[in-house]
């Protein structure tokens, strides 16, 4: 409806600087890993070599099937922890129901990576819970023996993925849903499988898909269990090991790029056309009901076990930060804060890198996120859809894959000025977390723009306001909530953000977070001041992720009141 | 093919009913008996319970006090599947994720209904609401109109003894409507289907209801005929409820001879029918059995009041005339035909009552 013809070359400009950033730093360096991984390495032709080659690899083989499987068992664990959880909150009224919500956002302010080690010191051979069962049953369960480890870690943090989906699915389904099938005859485990769960399914698929593309995608958390028999770590591995003129890594890349499309794909075709998000006005979601007493005491059993095993990442990770020696033993031996002292006499570095880095990222991010979403939904610019479809895009690109592509495209690109390749400064770990993170920030500017009624704009340009004033003074504030909740959720997940950074550092003094906590946990004298450093890591992330939440609570408010306009004006 | 659907006819019988959500009296002793076959509405406006006690008949919401009986069995305690009593729920809530087909056949497969008899009576279902070609499609393909015919498809098919229509019209838009509401009422003719209607819109409820219970504040008011509840409401707000009405609040009093009704103003109108002692009352009449003319020397008398013209509304076939009487305002109504002369904001008019239409209710 909007036309450009009387317009500026404002948007134009900016939907064109917006476009050149993407090409070079996202579509190039991508392009770049496919175009190498078809390129023989001596000759330079395209050809299908590489991959005959990375399959004729017994270990290559052993390192897909292995990171097929664990994605797919990540599946399977959370959707065991997750499902009942959903159901639970969703059909009973339930006192747990507020426990079983801060589950959903306990795992996620921890990196997986991070809480690895102390799991192994937890349910590790040797760990608490092993010895305990030793001691008391004689038998030991190997939660953490090879890909377990992996499984259950990777399952522990992304389930509230599927927690989080699926319940807001169940929460979606109207209530007549359910009372149209009741009044036709259907109750219980029918009425559950013919209407409730397809209704639900989407949902569950959107979440589970998710899951098996952060886990397969995941680098961090094999590594620091020292499994490397998986894809991620493999490439990684290449590249610093042989260089990055080694094929198999790009070989890699395209692999966990192609299965991070295919799951996208599953959870795109999963939702398409199904919008069940069937609440009128008046509905409400599904029927709650009350709990027999037996039914709660199992419920908070379940909640409760689930809670445990949900918390004991963070639970290790603070004893092993504050524990002097804890080897073969239920608990450390004895208590220190000298961890915390080594890691603030010698490791503020890595605090300070971070706080940079990722606050840079989130600045980025939140800037072009509102520009394209402006362009986007607010402009009659031809093509300009494809803006956003990039910038989505890089929600399928692993961090292994960027960090791989920035290293090949720009290690050849001398920066001016300080005289370095572009590939090894430290602003590129900027621009890469700022790439990866730009899918989150965009969707939170994009929800909070559509919260702005295009009248509003209007009534502003009625009165005199040009479109830049009208963006300035009326559209910014009002997608301030959504901005600010895009910077927030930036800024937590790039403060943590491994995969892209590890191939990135290149030197000791550019070096963030989560590189620091990797480098300290390679020796078993380092991890007791690398878990204070992934407590320091907790923090800052759960500060980020508070005010995130409370961010997103008040723009709920505001929404409210911006639909009552909406409806004001449709009246 | 319609043949294949014969629901039996029963009525439905409320004793006492009350109901509360939490502690908020929802319903308030609510006795009814609705015949077998008949178009029943509950008529109200939003909050009056109407769709609560709806909802309670199919066995919905907080358990009621008092005994809902179905064809005389009592099903108070049932729960919504074994009641039989089929609902057509304000938002269709058709099933997206089945086909048309699939949604009507629903409630035929949870009654185990072998394959062929599903499939013969889903598409005399279909056929009866005239969406057969339809069948393979999703809810999300429908219009709006489809859509609610596939819920009252999906609703019939199973032969409910009760029919239960929860505002299903209020998702149309108004040329729809009426065709629609002239369509459920068809088929319920033709069905002899015993229906309960709820409706805030008392035009749907006169057009199509045989009876109508009249609800606010989660008590009965009235039960009728639309015609007796119009032209003899019981209350004030009925009164006011079903069309406009005026309501003048006065004494009954004895003058020359003749009953009069008087308000405080002094304003007087004779009275033909009293059918109460001399007091306090209220006298209701519609703005059409007044009518209305320039005032003329020697008016006064009789039934005439004198009056000046406050405000006027063109509605098409009428203009309706809001004049100052004394203190009151009344509500005129005037056909309207081309060059017919009409009267100005401040024109002083004679208005003459029908004396014989005034009602007189206790204040």
């Amino acid at each position: 409806m909007k036309s450009l013809s009387q317009s500026h070359w404002g948007p134009g400009a900016l939907a064109v600087c917006l476009s050149l950033f993407l090409v070079v730093f996202l579509l190039v360096p991508v392009a770049k890993v496919i175009y190498v991984a078809f390129q023989h390495p001596n000759t330079g032709a395209l050809t299908l070599i590489n991959f005959f080659d990375f399959f004729n690899n017994s270990l290559f083989r052993e390192s897909f099937l292995n990171s097929v499987y664990v994605a797919g068992m990540a599946v399977l664990v959370s959707s065991l922890i997750a499902v009942p959880l959903a159901y639970f909150t969703t059909r009973f009224t339930f006192g747990g129901a507020v426990l079983i919500q801060t589950l959903g956002i306990v795992p996620l302010i921890m990196p997986p990576f991070v809480g690895a080690v102390a799991m192994l010191l937890l349910f590790g051979e040797n760990g608490s819970v092993n010895l305990l069962l030793n001691d008391w049953f004689g038998f030991t369960v190997p939660f953490m023996k090879g890909l377990n480890g992996v499984v259950l870690v990777e399952s522990i943090h992304y389930f509230p993925f599927i927690l989080i989906n699926l319940s807001a699915a169940l929460l979606n389904i109207d209530r007549a849903m359910e009372e149209s099938a009741q009044n036709l005859g259907a109750s219980g485990t029918r009425l559950f499988c013919r209407i409730v769960f397809p209704l639900a399914m989407p949902g569950y698929v959107a979440g589970a898909s998710l899951v098996f593309l952060k886990v397969f995608d995941d680098l961090g958390t094999p590594l620091l269990l020292n499994i490397n028999n998986m894809l991620a770590p493999q490439a990684y591995l290449r590249i610093t090991t042989i260089g990055i003129g080694d094929p198999m890594g790009y070989v890699i890349s395209v692999i966990l790029v192609a299965f991070s499309l295919f799951s996208l794909w599953v959870s795109f075709l999963a939702l398409k056309g199904k919008d069940y998000a069937t609440v009128q006005k008046g509905g409400g979601g599904l029927m709650k009901r009350d709990l027999r007493k037996w039914e709660k005491v199992g419920c908070y059993a379940v909640v409760i076990l689930i809670l445990v095993m949900v918390l004991s990442p963070h639970i290790g990770l603070a004893l092993l930060s504050f524990g002097t020696v804890w080897s073969f033993s239920v608990l450390p031996d004895a208590f220190t804060i000298a961890h915390y002292e080594n890691v603030f006499r010698t490791a503020t570095q890595y605090i300070s890198n971070t706080l940079l880095y990722a606050g840079l990222a989130a600045l980025i991010d939140v800037a072009f996120g509102t520009a394209i979403a402006y362009v986007v939904w607010r402009t009659g610019l031809p093509g300009r859809q494809w803006l956003d479809y990039i910038a989505m895009g890089a929600v399928a690109i692993p961090g292994v894959v960027l960090g791989i592509g920035y290293l090949r495209t720009f290690i050849e690109f001398q920066v001016p000025i300080i005289d370095k390749p572009l590939a090894t400064w430290w602003v590129i770990i900027v621009v890469a977390l700022a790439i990866r993170r730009l899918p989150y920030a965009l969707r939170a500017c994009v929800a909070g723009l559509q919260q702005v009624s295009i009248m509003l704009e209007e009534a502003a340009e009625n009165l005199g306001a040009t479109k830049s004033r009208t963006v300035w003074r009326v559209v910014v504030p009002l997608m301030s909530g959504g901005i600010l909740a895009g910077f927030v959720t930036s800024f937590a997940t790039a403060a943590v953000e491994l995969s892209a950074t590890i191939m990135l550092v290149s030197q000791q003094s550019d070096a963030p977070l989560a590189f620091g906590i990797y480098e300290f946990m390679q020796s078993a004298a380092g991890r007791g001041p690398g878990a204070a450093l992934g407590i320091v890591a907790v923090i800052i992330v759960g500060i980020a992720t508070y005010v995130s939440h409370t961010v997103i609570e008040s723009g709920e408010r505001k929404r409210q009141a911006g639909a009552a306009v909406a409806a004001a004006a449709g009246a | 093919m319609s043949g294949d659907i014969r629901p039996d006819a029963v009525g439905v019988t409320l004793e006492d009913v009350g109901l509360a959500f939490g502690n908020t009296a929802v319903l308030k002793g609510i006795n009814l008996k609705i015949e077998a076959g008949e178009f029943f509405t509950f008529l109200g406006p939003s909050g009056s319970g109407k769709s609560t006690l709806l909802r309670a008949i199919a066995g919905f919401g907080p358990e009621p006090s008092g005994r809902i009986l179905i064809g005389g069995d009592d099903v108070t305690r049932l729960p919504p599947w074994k009641r039989n009593v089929g609902m057509v729920f304000q938002s269709y809530a058709l099933w997206p994720h089945m086909t048309v087909r699939k949604n009507v056949a629903f409630g035929l497969e949870e009654r185990r209904l072998a394959a062929d008899e599903i499939k013969q009576r889903v598409a005399a279902a279909l056929d009866l609401v005239g969406l057969t070609e339809f069948a393979a499609r999703r809810p999300a393909q429908l219009s709006g109109g489809q859509q609610q015919r596939v819920a009252l498809a999906r609703t019939i098919v199973v032969e409910p003894r009760v029919l239960l229509l929860d505002e299903p019209l209020s998702n149309l838009d108004a040329n729809l409507r009426i065709q629609m509401r002239r369509d459920i009422l068809a088929l319920q003719r033709k069905l002899k289907l015993t229906t309960i209607f709820v409706t805030h819109d008392q035009e749907e409820a006169n057009t199509t209801s045989d009876r109508i219970a009249v609800l606010d504040d989660g008590v009965i008011q009235q039960v009728g005929s639309p015609m007796a509840l119009y032209d003899n409401p019981a209350n004030r707000f009925v009164a006011a409820f079903l069309g406009t009405a005026n309501l003048l609040d006065g004494r009954i009093e004895r003058a020359g001879g003749k009953s009069v009704f008087r308000t405080g103003d002094g304003t007087q109108i004779p009275l033909a029918v009293v059918d109460r002692a001399d007091g306090p009352a209220t006298a209701i009449f519609r703005p059409q059995d007044l009518s209305i003319r320039a005032a003329r020397e020697g008016d006064g008398a009789g039934a005439a009041l004198a009056g000046v013209v406050q405000s006027r509304e063109f509605l098409g076939h009428l203009i309706r005339y809001a004049v100052a009487v004394g203190s009151h305002v009344i509500l005129v109504d005037d056909t309207h035909q081309a060059g017919r002369p009409t009267f100005a904001e401040g024109d002083k008019v004679t208005l003459i009552l029908d004396s014989e239409q005034v009602r007189l209710l206790p204040s």
